[in-house]
Parts: structure tokens; sequence; C-alpha cells
């Protein structure tokens, strides 16, 4: 079985994010990329598929600038065979990604692609979804498990769903687009050997032209703020006082 | 010399995450019990971190000096007892056997050192010779095809844990300096070997030295590294100027952390109204810190890249090991200061730091030791 596995570089989760002084974008000068956490999410699970003897081939795919394919190589140290780069400096947004995504499974025809649930710089959770309504295949969102065998028909993958209040599961037919939330796994660190091993494994680079895919955007970027800051709280000092504020001070009351 | 940009930058990020996210959380159990825990040791081993230095022949990285210095920076962040347990595979408890072991010594040992199978430890001071090496009493007598080794080691890192021991004896008692020094591979197992208890030491807790003692242990001639006598001085210093400038980058990253930790208390910690960071008198103490640690970091980068050039660097590393050893210090005992009262508990990881650090200054050649290294290169070059 081949597994697909979409990466993303975004701004490493443990920046704190600053807006340009002008508020056309986040400011990136200088600033410690690494991969979307829920992606690593998504290797893991392929990698550990490999390793039951599930998945045979784990391609990794990126759409992205040149600075990108440290997070292919990042893949490939964790266990992926081989990379995909589709190559852009644009500002791609999540239809345009699944529509390049879609070329490369088109390409590839994985049995199994596997996708964050979102990734932390836009938080759009629609990229798999999209992939899935485009390729005319199952999705099993927010996954939190997936299973193979084990009861489980041949040809198809369990999906467990975290939903509100819950847990659901799917049986998807293969070919399938699975998108994992933070409970699926916990991932690994990469053998530092694998690291310089990474270097020679493949990686190929395409370009949305040649996948016949326009990245051009229907959306314009407006404006790019700061959440508000917190402002101080009170404290007040009884329960009169409280219903007295919240009546005449808020008035929500 | 970095290899590969890309790969190093991935092989540093990883590093960087394992100790934020596994090490960093533990330390604080690690002084405690003074111990490292099993789950820690076993995560380390499937990292590859006791290979770095091992070349990938032998199932190591085999990283050039400048990346070795990079990822010392990083480790350098945590607790030095997680460095010290990994160190000696790194370092001195390998480097003999790489550095002038023969092909056959080379294929046994380095392998399981790289994959962490087992420890190695570097057994050269002795209770009378620890700066001047060159006087070691430690004896080793030819006996047909064996050797026996009689003596006593004292500080010995990872002694407890060692597989193999890296030790220097005289071979020849008439000569009684370096010369007659010999250096051997002996397994941590040969009859006649024991371990003293563990030294109470001031830092470092979860790093353990003691003695090793040598009663009659018996070793075959094959134990001799590179099979020849008389110059096993040679290879320990050989192995010590390697490992200099490996500290000092230990000693970089250890000021970069307890840097980072002061600046963060100094921001929030409020008095007289105000952030104490907003006081000059502390912001004097944090600026000081910056530019010593810059300055030591440049030091090392340039050393470790002429090392890989194949230039001496003799006494550009003794120049680095000194100076960023003691700026580690300043920068600890201003960290410490810039806690106040906090910086005396427990509870601060910069109290801890403070006293791991002080060893710096003393192992793998004192600071006077420098000293004399780098004022001898000098008037020899002046000489010539
Ligand atoms: C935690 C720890 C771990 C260690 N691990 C190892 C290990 O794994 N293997 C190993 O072999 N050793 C190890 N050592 C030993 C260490 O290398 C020695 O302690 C060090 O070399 C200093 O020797 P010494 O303790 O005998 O001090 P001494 O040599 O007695 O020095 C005492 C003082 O005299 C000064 N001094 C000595 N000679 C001169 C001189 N010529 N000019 C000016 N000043 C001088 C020194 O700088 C120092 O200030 C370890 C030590 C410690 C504390
Ligand atoms: C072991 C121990 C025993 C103690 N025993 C007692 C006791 O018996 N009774 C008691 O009452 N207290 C006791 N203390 C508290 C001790 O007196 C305080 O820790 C000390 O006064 C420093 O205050 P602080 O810890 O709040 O540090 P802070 O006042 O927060 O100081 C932090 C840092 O900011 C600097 N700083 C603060 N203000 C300024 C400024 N305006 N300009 C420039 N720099 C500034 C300080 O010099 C310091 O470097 C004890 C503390 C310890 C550690």
């Amino acid at each position: 079985m081949k597994v697909l596995v979409a990466v993303k570089r975004v701004i490493d989760y443990n920046v704190k994010i600053r807006v340009k002084p002008d508020h056309t974008d986040v400011d990136l000068t200088n600033v410690k990329m690494a991969m979307n956490p829920f992606c690593e999410i998504a290797v893991e699970e392929a990698v550990r598929l490999k390793e039951k003897g599930v998945a045979t081939e784990i391609v990794a795919v990126t759409v992205g600038p040149k600075a990108a394919q440290e997070q292919l190589r990042t893949a490939l140290a964790l266990g992926a065979d081989r990379a995909i780069h589709v190559e852009t400096d644009e500002r791609v947004e999540s239809l345009a990604v699944a529509k390049l995504l879609k070329a490369v499974v088109d390409e590839e025809q994985p049995d199994l692609v596997i996708l964050g649930k979102q990734a932390i710089d836009t938080d759009n959770n629609q990229t798999g979804q999209m992939l899935a309504a485009l390729s005319g295949m199952g999705q099993g969102t927010f996954a939190s498990e997936v299973a193979f065998g084990d009861g489980v028909e041949d040809g198809y993958v369990r999906v467990t769903r975290e939903i509100d209040g819950g847990l659901q599961s799917v049986a998807l037919k293969l070919p399938a687009v699975v998108t994992t939330d933070l409970r699926l796994n916990e991932p690994r660190y990469a053998k530092l050997p694998d690291i310089m091993k990474a270097k020679k494994k493949p990686l190929d680079t395409r370009t949305p032209e040649a996948l016949g895919v326009a990245v051009s955007s229907g959306l314009e970027l407006l404006k790019v703020e700061t959440p508000a800051e917190r402002k101080g709280g009170v404290k007040v000092g009884s329960v009169d006082e409280l219903i007295d504020k919240l009546k005449n001070e808020a008035k929500v009351l | 010399m970095i290899r590969d940009q890309e790969t190093m930058q991935i092989l540093l990020d990883s590093i960087r995450s394992f100790i934020n996210e596994a090490l960093i959380p533990r330390e604080e159990e690690v002084s405690e019990t003074d111990e490292i825990p099993e789950d820690i040791i076993s995560q380390m081993r499937d990292m590859g971190l006791f290979g770095l230095t091992i070349p990938e022949e032998f199932g190591g990285l085999g990283v050039t000096m400048e990346e070795e210095v990079n990822i010392a920076f990083e480790l350098g962040h945590t607790s030095p007892a997680f460095r010290s347990f990994i160190g000696t595979n790194n370092g001195i408890g390998s480097i003999g056997i790489l550095l002038d072991g023969t092909d056959v010594q080379k294929s046994t040992y380095l392998p399981r050192l790289a994959s962490g199978d087992i420890l190695g430890a570097f057994c050269l001071t002795e209770p009378d010779s620890g700066s001047d090496a060159a006087s070691l009493r430690t004896t080793a007598v030819r006996d047909g095809n064996d050797y026996i080794i009689n003596g006593t080691k004292r500080y010995i890192t990872n002694a407890p844990h060692a597989g193999i021991f890296t030790v220097m004896a005289r071979t020849n008692p008439d000569i009684k300096g370096a010369k007659g020094i010999s250096a051997f591979i002996v397994d941590s197992d040969v009859k006649g070997i024991t371990i003293g208890k563990r030294d109470k030491k001031m830092g470092q807790k979860g790093a353990h030295t003691a003695d090793v003692i040598f009663d009659n242990v018996r070793v075959p001639a094959s134990a001799l590294i590179g099979e020849k006598e008389g110059v096993g001085f040679k290879t320990a210093m050989k192995v010590l100027d390697k490992g200099r400038l490996h500290i000092a980058a230990i000693a970089v990253g250890a000021a970069e952390r307890v840097l980072e930790d002061s600046l963060r208390y100094a921001m929030e910690r409020k008095q007289f109204g105000r952030t104490i960071s907003d006081f000059q008198l502390i912001q004097g103490m944090l600026a000081d810190s910056k530019a010593e640690i810059y300055a030591a970091k440049c030091m090392v980068l340039d050393a470790a890249r002429k090392r890989d050039e194949g230039l001496d660097v003799s006494t550009e590393a003794s120049c680095a090991k000194m100076f960023a050893t003691e700026m580690c210090s300043r920068v600890a005992d201003k960290g410490v200061q810039i806690h106040g009262g906090a910086g005396y508990i427990s509870e601060y990881a910069v109290e801890r730091f403070y006293r791991d650090v002080r060893l710096f200054r003393l192992y793998e050649g004192t600071t006077q030791i420098q000293q004399v290294i780098i004022s001898r290169n000098m008037i020899r070059e002046a000489e010539a």
C-alpha cells in the first residue's frame, strides 16, 4: 500500500508571532520555521503503518518555497521513502493546495493520503476535505485512530474521529483521505543517523504550471493585526458589588 | 566545516526539541535522585546521541569539529549530567581508540560505543597525579603475551557504568616522564578491577565518578592501543586536545541557558513597581553576560573551523576552553544575582547550574594548565 503524506512549513510553534509594522502580514524575517505539528502526526502515522507492514511506500509532499525542502528532509529522516516538492513562492490558499495535491494524487495513485487536520499558521482546516471532494475519495477527518485488518474489511480503513461529545467510527473505501488530530499518536524524534541519510533519498521538484494548476488567489489579504491585549481584571469585594457592576458597567444583566 | 547546512539545521532542530521536551522537564528529577532515568538513556540511544563523533563506517555520525561544537552549544542548554552520560563515548572514552587504535581495535569497540551499547571511560587521573599527568604511577608490566596492570585511577567519569576503560599506565619504569606511558583498552569485567563508591560531588548530580582500582589485572598485548608502547601519553594529550573545544562549547550553551532563565526572570519579577529588567544595574549584568557569551562562541567556532581545516589549534583550543569556562561561571554568578534570593533556592535552575558549571574550569585541564599551555606555545613560537 502506498501512502502519500502532506507536510507544511509553518512558523515554529514556540515562536511568538509578530505582525509587520504596516499590518500587511505576519513578520517572517529571521523567524524559526518548522513542520506543522499536525503534519508531524501525519508522518508518524504513515511510518507506523509501514512498521506494521501495512504500508509499503511513503511519499511525502509539500507545497511551498525552496526552503520547505527542509520539512521534506525531516519527513524523509522520520521514515518517508521519497519526497515531492511542489515549488512556489506564492501565497497558496487551501483550495489551490488541494488542487495541487489532487494532481500529485493523480500521478502517484496512493491508497491513502494523510494530512494534518489544519496548519497552525492559518488554521483553515479545509485542505483535506477539499482534496477528498476534488478527487472523489472518502474522508476521515480529525482522526484519533487509523485501523487496518483487525476486523476491518480488506480494501477499507477504519478511522475513529474526534467529534463534539464523543467518537465516531467510519469505514472508508480505499483510496481515502485521513486528517490527523492531536491524539492520534505521539511523533518520535528523528534518529540522527537517519537525518544524515535523508539527504540521499530522492526528492523530486514540480511546479504548479507543470501540474496544470493556477495558484492565483481568489482572496485578497487586507490587514493583519495582533489579538487585542487582554485588559487587566479587577477584584470585587462582594457579590453585591459584582451584580452592580454586571448591571451598570458591563450592562449584561 | 559544516558539510550540509540543511542537514545540520534539521539535526540541530531535532536535538533542540529533544532537549526542550524530553530533558529539561526531567532536570530536577535527575538532580534529586542522582540518576538519569532508564527511559531517557534509551531515548538517547535511539536517537544516536552516543555516536556523534564516531565515523559513519562504525555506525556513528562522524561529525566535523564545527558540527560537534554546534551540537554541544545545544546540549549545554540542559543539565550537564545528561551531556556527561553521552559525553565519554563522544569524547575521552572513544577518541583514543579512534585516533591511535588498530583496525581491529576500532572495529571491535567503536560500533558498540556509537550505539551506546557500552559506555567508555578514560582513566588518566590518579590520587597523586592530576595536572601533572605524566607523573602517573599505575604500572603495566609485560608478562609473556600479556600485561599486568596495577594502580588506582581517580574521579573517573562514568566508571560505574563503563564497559571499557582507556587506561594510561607506565610500561617502562625506567622512564619517569611521558615517554614511559602506554595506553590500554581494558574491559570493565576483567578480574581484578574494582570500582570505588561514587564520589559525592558539588554538582552535576546524575553524572557519576568513582575510583577505578586495578589489582593485578591481566590483559592481552592486543589491548595496547595501536599495539605500540611509550606513546600512551601522546594519545591521552590528543584526546584532551579535542575534548577542550567540546567542553568550551558546552560552557557556552550552559551560559546561554542561564542567561535565558535570568532574562525571563528579570522581565517578570517586579520590585519598586517595575520589572527589575527596567533597572540599569540589572541591564548591565544582562548585557555583560550576553557579550561574553558571544565572544566565547566566536572563539569556539573559529577554533573549530581551523581544526577542520587541519591547522594546529592547541593554543586556540586552550584559549577557548579557558575563556568559555571562566565566562560561564561569571554568567552563572550574575544569573544567581539577578534572581535575588530565589537564585539561592533550588526551585530555580540557576542555583543548580551555578554549581554544575563550576566543574568546567577544573577537568580536562584546569584553567591554570590552559594558561601554562598557551604561554608555553607563545614562548616556543617566539623562540623559533
Ligand atoms: C567530576 C570530575 C570528573 C572527572 N573525570 C575524569 C575522567 O573521566 N578521567 C580522568 O582521568 N580524570 C577525570 N577527572 C580528573 C580531572 O581531570 C582532574 O581533577 C584535573 O585534571 C585536576 O587535577 P587534580 O584534581 O589532581 O588537581 P591538581 O593537579 O592537584 O591541581 C590543584 C591546583 O593546582 C593547580 N596547578 C597544578 N599544576 C599547576 C601548574 N603547573 N601551574 C599552576 N597551577 C597548577 C591547578 O590548576 C589547581 O588549581 C575528573 C574530575 C572531576 C572533578
Ligand atoms: C537563605 C536566605 C535567607 C533569608 N533570610 C531572611 C530572613 O530571615 N528574613 C527576611 O526577611 N528575609 C530573608 N531573606 C530574603 C532576602 O533578604 C531577600 O532575598 C533579598 O533582600 C533580596 O530580595 P529578593 O529575593 O526579593 O530579590 P529582588 O529584590 O527581587 O532582587 C532581584 C534582583 O534585582 C535587583 N534589584 C532590585 N531592585 C533593584 C533596583 N532598584 N535597582 C537595581 N537592582 C535592583 C537585586 O539586586 C537583585 O539582583 C533570605 C533569603 C535567603 C536566600
